[in-house]
């Protein structure tokens, strides 16, 4: 079973790879690693809870970029707001 | 008043100094009045692409500590009245030339020429920065590998830093047939991980080979689909509107005209 479907498979094409891996690394070069990026999405938690209850496990911080201006996004799905 | 043109790349062996030789060459093609100079002391190659290793006298380290005036260092070219060489020092290293003394040579050749092509060393240190201070304008080599798409977005950085306006980008050596099987970058991935505009695409091409054997830029050859594309080039930066090729893989007909085409050189010789 697993030849066959390691044959009906199809390899991903080695440009796709390159181009992922090159988007990885550039943002790590630009100086923005990911332990910078795991303490900076710690820290947020932090701030945010203080005002909501946020929903930390599905939280998604990461850097994007087009036309050279790269841009941190977050999304934080709040689960639910203090009572005043 | 010329315009003053670095070409560079972060990663050795892309192709700077070829495109060097070709833009010049193909610029004076165009009529303009161009000076070439090799920033690269210590390795320099420019000289030999262009075939004119044997006329070197004086370098450019010669000019920077006074030993000639700039003309006498400057090599007029074997088939262009208006193209000339300034070489590099092959005994020296990058120290002996400063980011000052490049913009006074520049301010030098200015009233004389209309385009001033300084070919980078590889590196991100002084040698880059001898060739980008007296630069108007900055043309970025890379090919569609990882590693020079790489270093390409560093240099990128670094130039924009610099003050030198946005650099404009050459990817060479392109390989259709490979991009359309999806085993190399295609010219969209390159733009959307570098993001800076690109003035000239140069298909992959064994004319580059052959006629730097010979010590002739690739655009003397009107066959060459490279040759083609530096001349393209050049007509853009004399600010023509080009419309950008992406290059496609020969047809049955244009493969059976070159293998034709290169016996015929054969029997010339």
């Amino acid at each position: 079973m697993d030849l066959v479907r390691s044959l009906l498979q199809r390899r991903p094409k080695s440009s796709a790879i390159a181009k992922e891996r090159l988007q990885l690394v550039l943002v790590h070069d630009r100086g923005f690693s990911p332990q910078l990026l795991e303490t900076l999405k710690s820290e947020i938690i932090a701030v945010i809870s203080k005002y909501v209850e946020i929903d930390a496990e599905h939280m998604d911080v990461k850097i994007t970029r087009s036309d050279r201006q790269d841009r941190l996004v977050a999304d934080i799905p709040v689960r639910r707001y203090p009572l005043r | 008043m010329a315009q003053v043109i670095t070409i560079t790349s972060g990663k050795g062996g892309v192709g700077k100094t070829t495109t060097t030789a070709n833009l010049s060459t193909a610029l004076a093609m165009l009529g303009q009045r161009v000076v070439a100079i090799d920033v690269d002391i210590g390795l320099r190659n420019l000289d030999i692409v262009m075939g004119l290793e044997n006329r070197i006298v004086y370098d450019l380290v010669d000019v920077v500590e006074g030993r000639c005036r700039l003309r006498q260092a400057m090599i007029k070219d074997k088939r262009l009245p208006d193209l000339y060489l300034i070489p590099a020092a092959q005994t020296r290293d990058k120290t002996a030339v400063s980011p000052a003394d490049m913009i006074e040579v520049c301010r030098q050749l200015r009233t004389e020429f209309d385009f001033v092509l300084i070919d980078s060393p590889a590196g991100i240190e002084q040698g880059f920065k001898n060739a980008v201070a007296g630069a108007d304008a900055v043309l970025i080599v890379t090919t569609p590998e990882v590693a020079a798409v790489r270093d390409a977005d560093r240099i990128i950085g670094l130039v924009e830093a610099e003050e030198k306006g946005e650099p404009r980008l050459i990817l060479n050596r392109l390989n259709a047939s490979l991009v359309r099987k999806g085993e190399m970058l295609s010219v969209d991935d390159v733009r959307e991980i570098l993001a800076i505009p690109i003035i000239g695409i140069v298909p992959e091409d064994v004319h580059i080979l052959t006629s730097t054997n010979r010590g002739v830029p690739v655009v003397l050859e009107n066959r060459s689909p490279a040759g083609q594309a530096f001349l393209q080039i050049a007509r853009r930066l004399l600010g023509e509107e080009v419309p950008l090729v992406v290059p496609e893989e020969p047809s049955l007909w244009e493969r059976i005209a070159s293998w034709v085409g290169r016996r015929g050189d054969g029997a010339r010789e």
